[in-house]
């Protein structure tokens, strides 16, 4: 600790785990009526809306970018692909440290693995998590391994991570979804906004726009913070996915509105609309725009911006989803506990600290050590190893 | 045969005799205060609604199709042969999305404990396991519970709105309400001024997520393929362009 340096952020870190700590002892201490604003009319709030919603839409990253590298073979992404199989490791493991806060008896959290029902949509995401949790851990192990040099263990990864990314990109699919599939089972709680039969679609879309803006955030975010360089030409590329997929998201989005009459409902105004309305502005026609103006797409500070909109954006569509689109139908106004706060932003803190450790210790950045020599097979032995397997 | 339970309104005294008998055999506690929290909670399974002179029970519904079964990830909820929705409190992990997806808002939660285990009417499935009524039905005092076959007790409410349509709305609610349910309910006003929606619906809401987790082995099966497919591609190109690059030097 001699080179320790308080800063302005570390500070904030401090602060924001002290009241995490005292969050954590009510909660677990005097349980969830003491700790919550949650109720018999309201069980679903903070904790489920972002830690785990919001959680793993922002962990879509990892997924996304494994499939754009191993899949489809764009090996000039490859430089990113650490940083975002690290995010999203990390997102998924902060997601089950917040479902530990949030489910009423944690310590039963393994029951969905050996106690089945294979109709309920929770049960299928229980399922996905871990898998994916586990798939991811693999995926990130060789960076672990490389520390370690234990060169056996990189080799056998190596062999296996072409079933390794797609069953990553199978069960994020399938979990994505699902995501919005919980709330398919509640077509009369659900405000008309966010009620519709193409929820898994929605969240799947989404999710992987949301992977494509974090994964610009982040390579930016490393560049000004870590000092890393910055890889403009892949931004710019991301950038142009990302538009892509707000546009057909917005498509899809819209269409649905239309063809359900929820459109008509703007004229209600009121918390709701308001609510619905900050959601595409800031997630969809906003970004949208930024993108479509070349000088923005081509800059960083461009893209760093319309990202965080998006993800900010998706952020308030997923809120909308488990919070806002379900108070009315409750006839109870939700606001969360200081201790909810709490607990999330330690959340966020954690996985903050964890990355920049992380980013410190490992090698996760192209630049710390020559990493794609040491897992690539040359050219030649990949033509070999087709050839004997046709 | 399924068992069912007819609660009558129009019969009602409102001396909530099932309210403490409920209580008793959930061993619950029960006290004035208690009698007067017009809400149903993890400590009151049943409560008798007032509004005015008029009275409605709320109690689980105990759905033919529950959607509290359909939904729980460790599959804590089953419906039983005999018309009861069961709770296995040895498997509840407390994500409480039973609770979110009910569309009558029945299980509740005990808030205060700091190891909570959710709470509601069992239709008493071990008394009827003994060839008993509910415990409601047995305490109350002038019929307006009743406890019989489900068959015999819809065709029952059928002949008292026949015989008397003045005195109710012309409504079994229960009888069709999300696929039907166990519990049936007659009243002589509008079921919503007690909370009882129309807009649920006669379709079972289970249905609405299985019709989308029934794809997933396809889009599995269908999507590992595809990737693979596109994997095999691309890398036999890459692998190709290098052969080519190298033999050209």
């Amino acid at each position: 600790m001699r080179n320790f340096r308080l800063t302005f952020w570390k500070a904030v870190l401090g602060l924001v785990l002290i009241a995490g700590a005292a969050a954590t002892v009510l909660r677990f201490v005097e349980g969830l009526g003491a700790s919550t604003h949650l109720s018999d009319s309201f069980p679903w709030g903070l904790w489920i809306g972002f830690d785990v919603m919001c959680g793993v839409m922002l962990a879509a990253g990892g997924f996304t970018l494994t499939a754009t590298v191993y899949i489809f073979n764009l090996e000039s992404f490859r430089p990113i692909v650490r940083p975002t199989v690290l995010t999203a490791f990390l997102g998924y493991v902060l997601v089950v440290v917040a479902l530990l806060f949030d489910l009423g008896r944690g310590y039963r959290i393994w029951h969905p693995l050996v106690m089945w029902n294979p109709r309920s949509v929770m049960f299928e995401v229980a399922w996905c998590v871990t898998l994916y949790t586990t798939v991811l851990s693999l995926e990130f192990a060789p960076i672990i391994f490389e520390r370690l040099r234990l060169e056996k263990l990189i080799r056998i990864q190596h062999a296996i991570v072409i079933p390794l990314v797609i069953a990553g990109v199978m069960l994020s699919t399938l979990h994505q979804s699902s995501l919005g599939s919980l709330y398919l089972i509640v077509p009369e709680k659900l405000h008309p906004f966010w009620y519709t039969p193409l929820l898994p679609l929605l969240f799947f879309s989404s999710a992987i726009c949301v992977g494509l803006a974090m994964t610009i955030f982040e390579s930016s975010m490393s560049a000004r913070h870590f000092g890393k360089h910055l890889e403009m030409s892949l931004l710019r590329k991301l950038g142009r996915a990302l538009l892509v997929g707000l546009i057909v998201y917005s498509v899809l989005r819209i269409q649905d509105l239309f063809d359900r009459g929820a459109l008509r409902l703007l004229a209600h105004g009121g918390y709701e609309t308001g609510l619905f309305l900050l959601e595409i502005t800031i997630g969809l026609a906003l970004p949208i725009v930024l993108l479509l103006i070349p000088r923005v797409r081509e800059s960083s500070g461009g893209l760093y911006l319309a990202s965080v909109l998006v993800v900010l954006g998706f952020v308030t569509n997923r809120m909308n989803v488990a919070i806002t689109g379900m108070e009315a139908s409750t006839g109870v106004h939700y606001f969360p506990k200081w201790t909810e706060w709490a607990v999330t932003a330690s959340i966020i803190g954690a996985g903050f600290a964890i990355f920049a450790l992380a980013v410190k210790y490992l090698p996760i950045f192209a630049s710390q050590s020559d990493h794609s020599a040491a897992v690539e097979v040359p050219a030649e032995e990949v033509l070999e190893l087709t050839h004997a397997g046709s | 045969m399924s068992k069912g339970i007819l609660y009558d309104a129009t019969l009602c005294i409102d001396c909530k005799q099932c309210e403490r008998a409920c209580a008793e055999r959930n061993g619950l506690p029960y006290s004035e205060a208690i009698a007067a929290e017009q809400k149903q909670s993890a400590h009151k399974l049943t409560v008798v609604l007032e509004n005015g002179d008029k009275y409605m029970r709320r109690l689980c519904m105990n759905c033919q199709d529950p959607t509290c079964a359909s939904v729980c990830p460790v599959g804590a909820f089953r419906k039983t042969a005999e018309g009861p929705v069961t709770y296995d409190a040895s498997r509840c992990i407390g994500c409480r999305y039973c609770m979110l997806a009910c569309p009558f808002s029945v299980p509740k939660y005990e808030w205060e404990k700091a190891l909570p285990l959710v709470r509601k009417c069992d239709m008493c499935a071990d008394r009827l396991a003994k060839g008993q009524p509910t415990a409601c039905a047995e305490a109350c005092p002038t019929g307006a519970t009743k406890f019989g076959d489900r068959e015999a007790l819809i065709a029952e409410a059928q002949e008292r709105i026949a015989k008397n349509p003045d005195q109710y709305v012309q409504h079994i609610y229960g009888l069709e309400e999300v696929g039907g349910t166990s519990v049936l309910l007659l009243s002589s006003v509008p079921f919503e001024q007690f909370g009882y929606k129309a807009s649920v619906g006669t379709q079972a809401l289970p249905a609405l997520t299985y019709r989308v987790l029934s794809e997933l082995p396809q889009v599995v099966t269908f999507g590992a393929a595809l990737l693979g497919g596109i994997w095999w591609i691309t890398s036999r190109r890459t692998a190709v362009a290098a052969a080519e690059a190298k033999s050209g030097d």
